[in-house]
């Protein structure tokens, strides 16, 4: 099976991914300019601060003027990569991000960094679980979430050059190749693996997940499963989500945030609004206190795994 | 322009603020009156900003983080010239640019602004941005006083501290009063001036009101060589020019009545009239 092939073939985090595409944009580009909260560290722009100080604009932690003051950098006509942990990034600065950065139209570039679970037992004030939510009812924000390096390269470019704010979030687990297919844009989901019997829909770090499930369904039940990395939450890839409605009965989606307004919400919310007959589950983080642990602790204990996604797979087959 | 040339501006701009506001049925009335000296000095002695250059990246920056003052800004920006005045007629109608609050659907508005505490963030980078690419500019902003309770104000103190920006210029409205009554009472946030000179800025005291102190002041920052950002406290009366208004909380946003609007015209009008007197 080539995605067995692919699945094993090695990765680095996509933060990796990201302060190298970084480096490569600045060297062509003196107004690529990064603004960190007491962040570099944790972005991995370490090298990006020695090779370029002078694009480099350190706030402190101040989140909220990280966002105001990268507002502020991009209306001059700087290329702005705001990088603050997406916890804090989303939930302290929300009000820079709704005025500042979407409501007065400032290309600026949002990079939430270890979000969702990344942060393990650091707890929930270093979760972010919401970030979807909230930024999904923000108009004039495209909301992205790269599966793996290669999705995390091209957001990263593709945002550099993006008229209107972006926000990018991942982990900084190593990811593993997940497909040969190069189709990336924003907007547009990426088929990772095909299949007939049933499509999971997943974003982020949890598309990992999903296709591993969609290849042990495969050598144990002996079902095609297909797996879409529907990296853009907003906007939502609908095309994609009425052929997937139309080839596919069963559909799941798995995510890396609540279950409340994320991807999941998002689907469910267009297949009920457009009548599509399928059989429809969300798998995310429920609605309570999240369990403590490490990332994958986590993602187990809530079936974000091999085993639960299949598990949930069989669960809506029969 | 002379003096006496600027103080008949500023009892023009306050008769415009007020009939635009009660057309509107809505507005910062008080505060609108507090600021509008300082806005005539900015835009007709100081500002290196017009129609004409509005797209110049070279161009100094004005940015109003007290947004809900937004009527004399209006009335200034179209005095200079960037629509015409007719246009403040639609002033909080139904799909018309002009809200409540400053927007750059408005030409000359550099920011969208009304959520308080996001000023001089906002300008701090616009600062940066400048030194970044030697423009020999200047971003001046306006605060409000109760304005300064947003702790966002103090992270950008810092951080312009921080950066050396002597191209940033905040100016305090300090009228003392904010909407639920004086300062001192609602949240203290006095002594400001000795706040912000611990957080490294420069500080300078003004009667917010005197078109001569204000030009002065604001021609010597230009001057200055200083590596410390500035703070010109604009001292202030919240109402200013209306007597009943004046600081009287009750019109933070209150319209004034047919009666209430005709007494403050006519009172605006006596003021313009004896100022032409003594012209002569």
């Amino acid at each position: 099976m080539k995605e067995i092939e692919n699945i094993t073939k090695e990765g680095v985090a996509n933060l990796e991914v990201f302060s190298a595409s970084l480096q490569k944009l600045a060297e062509k580009d003196k107004n690529i300019i990064v603004v960190t909260s007491d962040s570099r560290g944790s972005g991995k722009l370490m090298p990006f601060a020695e090779d370029y100080p002078d694009q480099i604009v350190e706030v402190g932690i101040a989140e909220q003027s990280l966002v105001g003051v990268a507002a502020g950098l991009s209306s001059a006509g700087k290329k702005v990569f705001a990088v603050s942990p997406a916890c804090f990034l989303t939930a302290r600065s929300l009000e820079q991000i709704k005025n500042d950065v979407a409501y007065s139209d400032n290309p600026v570039n949002l990079i939430g960094i270890s979000a969702g679970v990344s942060y393990g037992a650091l707890g929930s004030t270093h979760h972010s679980l919401h970030d979807f939510a909230v930024l999904r009812a923000i108009n004039n924000l495209t909301i992205v979430a790269p599966a793996d390096n290669y999705e995390t390269e091209m957001a990263i470019k593709l945002a550099s050059e993006m008229p209107s704010p972006v926000y990018i979030r991942f982990g900084k687990k190593a990811m593993p190749t997940l497909s040969e297919n190069k189709d990336f844009e924003f907007g547009k989901g990426r088929s990772v693996r095909k299949g007939k019997d049933a499509v999971i829909i997943a974003t982020g770090e949890t598309v990992f997940p999903a296709l591993q499930a969609a290849i042990a369904l495969e050598e144990k039940n002996d079902l095609q499963i297909g797996v879409v990395s529907m990296h853009t939450i907003k906007p939502l890839d609908l095309e994609m989500l009425d052929r997937l409605s139309e080839k596919y009965s069963v559909i799941l989606t798995v995510e890396e945030h609540s279950v409340y307004g994320g991807l999941g919400e998002a689907c469910a919310s267009y297949f009920l609004q457009n009548k599509k007959p399928v059989k429809f589950r969300i798998m995310g983080i429920p609605d309570e206190y999240t369990v403590t642990g490490s990332q994958l602790e986590i993602f187990e204990h809530y079936g974000i795994s091999e085993e639960g996604i299949s598990e949930k797979v069989l669960e809506l087959i029969s | 322009m002379t003096t006496i040339e600027l103080r008949k501006k500023s009892i023009e701009y306050r008769k415009k603020v007020l009939k635009y506001i009660k057309n509107a049925n809505a507005g910062h009335t008080a505060g609108s009156l507090s600021c509008i000296d300082i806005l005539n000095v900015l835009y007709n002695e100081i500002l290196n900003v017009s129609p004409r250059n509005f797209k110049d990246n070279s161009r100094d920056r004005y940015i109003q983080s007290k947004g809900h003052s937004v009527e004399a800004l209006y009335v200034v920006l179209a005095d200079k010239g960037f629509y015409p005045e007719s246009e403040l007629e639609s002033l909080c109608r139904f799909q018309s640019h002009f809200i409540g609050h400053p927007t750059k659907k408005i030409p000359g508005v550099e920011h969208n602004t009304g959520a308080l505490g996001h000023g001089l963030p906002i300008s701090v980078g616009n600062a940066i941005a400048a030194k970044m690419d030697d423009l020999d500019l200047k971003v001046y902003t306006l605060l409000g006083d109760g304005e300064l309770l947003e702790g966002s104000n103090w992270e950008a103190a810092m951080i312009a501290a921080h950066y050396k920006l002597n191209n940033l210029v905040a100016i305090l409205d300090y009228n003392k009063q904010q909407i639920t009554g004086d300062n001192e009472e609602v949240l203290n946030s006095a002594p400001v001036a000795e706040k912000f000179v611990a957080f490294g800025w420069s500080v300078k005291h003004v009667d917010g009101h005197n078109i001569d102190e204000l030009v002065a002041a604001f021609r010597e920052i230009s001057l200055r060589e200083s590596e410390k950002p500035t703070l010109v406290i604009a001292h202030t009366i919240k109402g200013k020019g209306v007597s009943f208004m004046e600081k009287n909380i009750k019109w933070h946003h209150k319209v004034p009545s047919d009666e209430q609007y005709k007494l403050a015209q006519e009172e605006l009008q006596a003021s313009m009239e004896s100022l032409s007197k003594a012209e002569i």
